[in-house]
């Protein structure tokens, strides 16, 4: 396996009003060739920024201000702004979490893929509306020929983003940032689009950054699972690793709040389990671990010092004081939930 | 439950799109087909569907947000589309929604907290010092922070905005909510919160939803009933336990065994999807060219949602004997 992607200490953060907020605060990341990487983590932890950060699509009044992005050796933040364009769309595609801010409302849907197909394989109009027509059959929109000819408004929420899956695949792209791409779609057509992303994987050997909330979608997709809370990467290693024996307490507390997991063992009237408390501001920042006030393992270090992301058993990295110090070893999750 | 809150009659909606690009002629969308539907007080009723099934054109049309094409939908018993200006503006209070679309549906020039607010200034309730309690107790509720309130939603990200959409339907104490994804984009703690808050607010204001999800599991935890759409037509409709335990629709059972599994050594065969999704306007059922169990008679006649017992519904010729 080659490497293709290496993030190095990134660092992304809003100017505002009430002060700085550091969206994404010290990410390092390696994605491998054909490898799915996947990305969970509290809502508003950073995620969507990471990604956009890798595109060089930050919103206006937030800079990446720290870090290295290393795309096949090359450092994506140092390219200009018409090498990076490039870049976008024929190496490196997104699959936005809000499909209405990528696709235009004003051109029909056929179009618009048509258009990404003309500019990135150099084909000839036709052509590309051909082969715009049989990406929207392979994101199973029914009568594909006809429904090219709608506007983005004519279709369902689900049936947008279908869209951007088929407009980020048709350029071939060697990687893959998907935030949340399947969140509209029922179970069937998810499957069918996983079984998509992953046919790519194999063929062009494309690696894919999948963030998403579903947890099953990371344990049917994913090979490797990045974790993320308030900006930081509190804990990464194989899919597996992730969900047998999850270390970081926010990891376990994830697991647990997955209806699929623990409805089995939950009369109905009860209520799911969460994890109290919610994720700081990203404010410029507390001391100590971002997550020592929900955590009910804390000590008295937590609240002080920051725990760094290390190696606790081979390609597991976790960042948090117990685990470092051995003191909290196997939780046996499955004997709880699920 | 106790009557009908909302009693849907023979609804069908349309939608007229153009052919090609060079003709004027018409090409008919029917995004929904004949629905006859039921929605009694303090139920929650889950539906579910695949993408582009019709599910939030209902929705829309439940909340008068469009017109139907023919049909009825009675609320307490009086037609909504008969609503002069005074009872359709006392309606649109009692019957809020949560949409889809945060990114579209929300105004990203005004803050959070007067995105929440602005309801209660429409209909004129409470003092401003009131308006703004209430607003702040409610955000607090959705698991926002008091020092977001004034920051504008374009600054918010995917799943915050989703809990201001969810935060402005609950400020007006409505009676029923239809909620078209609440969910979706949550992580799942929080998604947690969100369901055990709305279970809450069900108990201590008797409210009544409409909850729309494709997430299977979501939709066993929170509904009393569930519906089952596709292409525009209700296909089954049961209590909880019986669609889970006893699926009756072959479209049910394809998307519980789709279900993805949290266990990443059960990687799942991806179930074989057969068929592209039908074209619109063909004989017989529509769900035939996916259908494991299709025996002739699917060929030519469309089934209609009949009943199966006393609580289940479904529309399939083979029901029963699958
Ligand atoms: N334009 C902006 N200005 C200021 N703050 C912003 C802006 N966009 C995002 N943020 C903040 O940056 C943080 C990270 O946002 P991001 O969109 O990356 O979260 P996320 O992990 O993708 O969450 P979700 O799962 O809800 O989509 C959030 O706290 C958000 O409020
Ligand atoms: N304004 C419109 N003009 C034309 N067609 C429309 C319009 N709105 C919806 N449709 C069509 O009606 C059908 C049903 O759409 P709807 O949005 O109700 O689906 P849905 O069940 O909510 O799907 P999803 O799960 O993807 O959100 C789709 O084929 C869609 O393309
Ligand atoms: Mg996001
Ligand atoms: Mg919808």
């Amino acid at each position: 396996m080659s490497l293709l992607l290496e993030i190095k200490d990134l660092k992304t953060a809003f100017d505002t009003a009430q002060g700085r907020i550091n969206a994404v605060d010290g990410v390092s990341l390696k994605v491998n060739a054909g490898e799915t990487m996947g990305i969970v983590g509290e809502s508003g932890c950073g995620k969507t920024m990471l990604a956009l950060s890798l595109m060089r699509l930050v919103p206006a009044n937030g800079k990446v201000v720290n870090g290295e992005i290393f795309f096949s050796g090359k450092d994506l933040l140092k390219l200009s702004e018409e090498e990076m364009r490039a870049m976008r769309g024929s190496e490196i595609s997104m699959v936005f979490q809000e499909p209405m801010t990528s696709l235009n409302p004003v051109f029909r849907v056929g179009e618009q893929i048509a258009e990404a197909i003309r500019l990135h394989q150099h084909l000839p109009a036709k052509q590309a509306m051909e082969l715009s027509v049989e990406y929207l059959r392979e994101v199973g929109i029914p009568d594909p020929q006809k429904r090219a000819m709608d506007y983005p408004h004519n279709f369902s929420g689900g049936m947008r983003q279908r869209v951007m899956i088929a407009m980020a695949m048709s350029c071939h792209p060697r990687l893959m940032l998907a935030d949340e791409p399947t969140t509209a779609l029922d179970v069937t057509i998810q499957a069918q689009i996983l079984d998509l992303i992953s046919g790519l994987k194999e063929k062009n050997n494309m690696a894919v950054v999948l963030i998403t909330h579903d947890l099953g979608v990371i344990a049917q997709a994913a090979e490797k699972v990045a974790v993320m809370y308030a900006g930081k990467i509190v804990e990464s290693s194989s899919v597996e690793k992730i969900f047998e024996n999850p270390l970081h307490p926010y990891t376990q507390g994830l697991l647990e709040s997955v209806p699929a997991r623990c409805l089995k063992y939950l009369e109905r009237g009860e209520y799911l389990k969460t994890i109290p408390g919610s994720v700081p501001g990203l404010y410029d920042f507390v001391q100590g671990c971002r997550f020592h006030d929900r955590c009910s393992y804390a000590m008295e270090d937590c609240a002080r010092r920051e725990p760094k992301l290390s190696e606790i058993e081979p390609g597991h990295f976790v960042s948090c004081w117990k685990t470092e110090n051995g003191a909290f070893g196997k939780r046996a999750l499955q004997t709880r939930c699920g | 439950m106790s009557g009908a809150l909302i009693e849907i009659k023979d609804l069908n909606k349309k939608y007229a799109l153009s052919s090609s690009f060079f003709s004027s002629q018409k090409r008919i969308i029917h995004a929904v087909k004949d629905i006859d539907l039921q929605i009694f007080k303090g139920e929650t009723l889950g539906m579910v569907g695949e993408s582009g099934c019709g599910k939030s054109t209902l929705a829309r049309l439940i909340t008068r947000l469009e017109e139907p094409s023919s049909g009825r939908i009675n609320f307490k018993g009086e037609d909504v589309f008969l609503y002069d200006k005074q009872e359709l503006k006392s309606y649109r209070r009692n019957v809020q929604i949560i949409f889809q679309d945060t990114y579209s549906s929300l105004n990203p020039r005004k803050s959070a907290l007067n995105t929440i607010k602005e309801p209660l200034l429409i209909h004129r309730l409470n003092g401003k010092k009131e308006r703004e309690e209430k607003a702040l107790e409610i955000m607090a509720k959705v698991g926002l922070k008091k020092e977001q309130a004034n920051r504008y939603s374009h600054e918010f990200s995917g799943g915050q905005r989703q809990r201001i959409g969810i935060a402005r339907a609950l400020v007006l104490n409505p009676e029923l909510i239809i909620a078209d994804e609440p969910v979706s984009s949550l992580d799942v703690s929080i998604q947690a919160q969100i369901l055990n808050l709305l279970k809450d607010l069900k108990k201590d204001y008797n409210l009544t939803y409409l909850f729309i999800s494709h997430d299977l599991n979501v939709i066993r935890y929170v509904s009393d009933r569930i519906a089952v759409m596709y292409l525009g037509k209700i296909v089954e409709l049961a209590q909880n336990n019986d669609i889970y335990n006893r699926p009756l629709h072959p479209y049910t059972r394809m998307l519980l065994a789709a279900v993805p599994s949290c266990d990443p050594r059960k990687k799942k065969e991806i179930i074989n999807i057969k068929g592209e999704a039908r074209a619109e306007n063909k004989e017989g059922c529509p769900f035939q060219n996916r259908c494991s169990y299709r025996v002739e008679i699917c060929e030519k006649v469309e089934p209609n949602l009949e009943k199966y017992d006393e609580h289940s519904f479904c529309a399939c010729h083979m029901a029963g004997s699958i």
